[in-house]
């Protein structure tokens, strides 16, 4: 095999590497034993498998000097890296050896409602000193991944790597294969986390605007202007530093389940092309990731293919996975470095020729500074744009002037293509389930007055960073989408918040006051969601794709989660495909927890 | 299982709009995320020393809340220990409902318990963040013996560096009639006033020095000036702000 695998150790190395992830010296996973091997993170297994059986309980781990009682799979964390087949039908007996309930949500997976795994939604749960059994086929490939969804379990230790193999040849086959899965570790209490954000939003924020650094920014913009802004954002209440609700403070952030000063190594031989399957399955940090010395090659996004795109840099957002393929040439070490959005940690790790090397870390860059873009106050450059963006429009395409060229395109090469459709006069009407924008009220502090299209940035702190970065329009799928149908309908959302009370929601209502959101089975939605509060959310759908539209046309990326960012409007394409009750909701843990989920009832 | 799941998808029947008033039924009434939790907190706004040549005193000023996003209780407590004396002795039982982004509306009971004598009062008033980060509280009060009053507070937290905040705060009390007594005068009665440079070794501990003025105005200043008591007295404060 060409994977990493332990004889491509040292003994030494391979212990430390035990020690460091804590409780592997316990009992491995069974699928580890019935492949007679343990691996080491990051390492994906050499053989598909179809059988599990998986074990959720509790282990005292010490990672990087904090120590916690995690919940974890099979006594580790990350879980055990499952690989899958395209085609197979999956058995998973997961027990559960908690004292409370648990569940495993497989991310990003198109399966049968009842095996999606979140409780009150589609199933029980597990309760303590049960048995789940999930069963499904697998319909798709590519990295993906599994987690907790009860009671925060995720957010201290219940996650794994998930990776699939296609039927047909892969594309993208590496002589090297390595999963990076970045998480945050604590030992502060999820519930005690919530609870002091209730008290006080800005809890973990260290990076505020103060007297202090009122003289740098004099400097930059001077001082009137410093000052101008600030009170601007004084007078609406709100901090331009509010970048992550937690941080660096409390977290230590980990590669494959190792704090950067254990540095995590994937070995290659120097000209290999190496493909690393990154996977953000944190609760509440997005990552910026680089190689420095090395140009990646995004080749997958949410576990499609895509057209390969060259970058120095790119963000991934809680439960985004890209996979990046590198060329290493040289004999020397290279550090994989992921610094957290709001800079105040990083994880990271090493690429190397041979164990034991290390790179050195970049400092890390400075800590975004929101603007009134991301506020929704547009971007005065763009004043055309705005209008637009506000406009009640009844007809279908004139409604998406600013992130929908592409899609009226492919909408009209696709009824030349299509013999049947050719007649066809016009697409019909579309139905617009728009409430309009939300109210000021107790659970939201601010609306969008122009919002922007931002698909074409790679996110606040990554503009003009001398880097080559990813954004949103460059994900060009490498097929055609399967469903060419435009939307007969489309479902207008505003993601809201009080950062204040800390409370989340969508249209300025938190889950327990919201009815589902009810489509018809195999119906073709736009869902269109205007961000209203200054901070990026990761949208998940649950059971169906969600597909970008990005101004790729017919080659928009099929995504399961994506990034709204700050003032920011887009809109993506579903399918209605699977029928039964799913989950939609913002993937960092502590808004979905506060309110913003909605349940999505496919009739 | 699978019954009651085809019915609830039943009872929600497709509409013309995306939203239907029928909520789900979720499976045994297990809701996926429990965003209506109560939480509890406290907070010891003041909890200090203050010292003058005329005489120190002691002086707390805290509050506690129960309850969730909307409702909650409150309990707030202030008093002031001088020469053996507990004065200032001021307790509230306090339903909140919050009608507005920053803003929240209180009712209840206030009761002043202290070495004077005892008065009661019924509470109403709302606190919360005005612009510009700026807090305060306005409450107005009306007794079991037909008086009224009005209590205005606020504070302001202005970041010399993330950790070291320096906290300008005022408290004003009026009342309709005078009550020499409790050394209240109408109109314009006291003020409570520091200037606060706190330290937050962690969010939830911050050690304090300060500048406290507590002071008679108007005609209760010639109320406690007749009494034989000081009017009014700047004094050199140091204190602890906690909150769990």
């Amino acid at each position: 095999m060409s994977f990493s695998s332990k004889s491509a150790l040292t003994r030494r190395r391979f212990v430390t590497s035990l020690a460091a992830t804590g409780a592997l010296t316990q009992t491995r996973s069974a699928h580890a034993l019935t492949t007679g091997q343990t691996l080491l993170p990051g390492a994906i297994p050499p053989i598909a498998q179809t059988h599990y059986d998986l074990t959720v309980g509790r282990t005292a781990m010490t990672i990087a000097g904090k120590s916690l009682n995690a919940p974890c799979i099979d006594a580790s964390v990350p879980g055990p890296i499952l690989r899958w087949r395209e085609g197979d039908d999956i058995t998973l007996n997961v027990t559960n050896n908690l004292r409370v309930p648990t569940s495993i949500h497989w991310h990003g997976i198109r399966l049968p409602a009842p095996m999606d795994g979140v409780p009150g939604i589609s199933f029980h749960g597990i309760p303590a000193g049960e048995t789940f059994t999930y069963r499904f086929p697998v319909k798709q490939s590519g990295t993906y991944w599994y987690h907790g969804h009860s009671s925060m379990q995720e957010a201290i230790g219940l996650y794994g790597a998930l990776v699939i193999d296609p039927i047909a040849p892969d594309p993208n086959a590496c002589a090297r294969d390595y999963v990076i899965l970045l998480s945050e570790w604590s030992d502060v209490a999820p519930h005690d986390i919530v609870s002091n954000l209730k008290m006080q939003g800005d809890y973990y924020n260290f990076r505020q605007r103060s007297l202090a650094s009122l003289f740098g920014e004099a400097r930059q913009d001077g001082l009137g202007p410093a000052l101008h802004d600030r009170l601007r954002w004084s007078r609406m209440n709100m901090s331009a530093t509010d970048i992550s609700d937690v941080t660096g403070t409390i977290y230590t952030y980990l590669m494959n389940g190792q704090a950067p000063d254990q540095s995590w190594t994937g070995l290659f031989r120097p000209g290999e092309r190496v493909r690393l399957r990154f996977i953000n399955a944190s609760a509440m940090t997005f990552f910026d990731i680089r190689i420095p010395g090395l140009e990646m090659h995004v080749v997958q996004a949410d576990g499609n293919d895509i057209e390969p795109v060259p970058v120095d840099e790119f963000r991934i957002g809680v439960a985004e996975t890209y996979d990046v393929i590198v060329r290493p040439t040289q004999d020397r070490a290279y550090a994989i470095f992921t610094q957290s959005e709001s800079r105040t940690g990083y994880a990271s790790g090493t690429l190397a020729p041979r164990p034991g090397m290390r790179a050195p870390i970049p400092p890390m860059d400075p800590r975004p500074v929101r603007t009134m873009v991301d506020m929704g106050m547009g971007n005065m450059h763009d004043g055309m744009k705005m209008e637009h963006a506000r406009k009640p429009a009844p007809a279908q395409h004139d409604d998406m002037p600013d992130v929908d060229m592409g899609d009226m395109k492919m909408d009209h090469d696709d009824m030349a293509d299509m013999p049947d459709m050719a007649m066809k006069p016009a697409a019909p009407p579309i139905q617009r389930d728009d409430p309009g924008p939300p109210p000021i009220n107790v659970e939201n502090q601010n609306v969008a007055m122009m919002p922007t299209d931002r698909t074409g940035s790679p996110g606040d702190g990554l503009e003009n960073n001398g880097r080559r970065v990813l954004n949103y329009k460059q994900l060009r799928a490498t097929r055609p989408g399967s469903d060419p149908r435009p939307p007969t309908r489309e479902i207008v959302l505003h993601l809201t918040g009080n950062m204040e009370r800390y409370i989340w929601g969508f249209d300025g209502k938190k889950f327990s006051e919201a009815a589902p959101i009810v489509l018809r089975r195999n119906e073709r939605v736009r869902f269109t969601l205007f961000n209203d509060t200054m901070m990026e959310h990761p949208i998940h759908l649950h059971g169906l794709w969600s597909e970008l539209e990005n101004g790729q046309g017919e080659h928009r990326p099929y995504k399961h989660t994506i990034i709204s960012q700050p003032g920011s409007k887009l809109s993506y394409l579903v399918t209605a495909d699977a029928p039964g009750m799913w989950a939609y909701h913002c993937h960092l843990q502590y808004h979905m927890d506060l309110g913003m989920f909605r349940t999505v009832v496919v009739l | 299982m699978k019954k009651t799941l085809l019915l609830a998808l039943f009872v929600v029947a497709p509409t013309a709009h995306a939203q239907t008033a029928t909520p789900p039924a979720y499976i045994d009434g297990m809701k996926p995320i429990m965003d209506e939790s109560n939480y509890f907190h406290g907070i010891l706004n003041q909890f200090e020393g203050r010292y003058a040549p005329g005489g120190s005193a002691f002086r707390w000023d805290g509050q506690a809340w129960y309850g969730g996003d909307y409702n909650r209780v409150w309990l707030k407590t202030e008093g002031t220990q001088q020469r053996g004396h507990l004065s200032d002795g001021d307790q509230e039982l306090l339903y909140s409902r919050a009608i507005s982004p920053y803003l929240n509306l209180q009712g209840g009971i206030r009761a002043d318990l202290d070495d004077g004598p005892e008065r009661t009062w019924g509470a109403l008033g709302i606190q919360g963040l005005a612009l510009y980060q700026f807090e305060f509280g306005a409450t107005a009060y009306v007794s079991d013996r037909g008086r009224f009053a009005t209590r205005l507070e606020g504070s302001y937290d202005f970041l010399l560096t993330n950790r070291l905040i320096l906290q300008p705060q005022a408290e004003f009390n009026l009342y309709t009639k005078s009550d020499p007594r409790r050394q209240v005068g109408a109109g314009l009665s006291d003020v409570d006033t520091g200037l606060r440079l706190r330290y937050e070794i962690w969010r939830k501990f911050a050690p304090y020095i300060a500048v406290t003025y507590s002071g008679h105005l108007t005609q209760a200043r010639r109320i406690a000036h007749d009494q034989g008591d000081p009017t009014g007295t700047l004094r050199f404060s140091f204190g602890i702000r906690s909150w769990f």
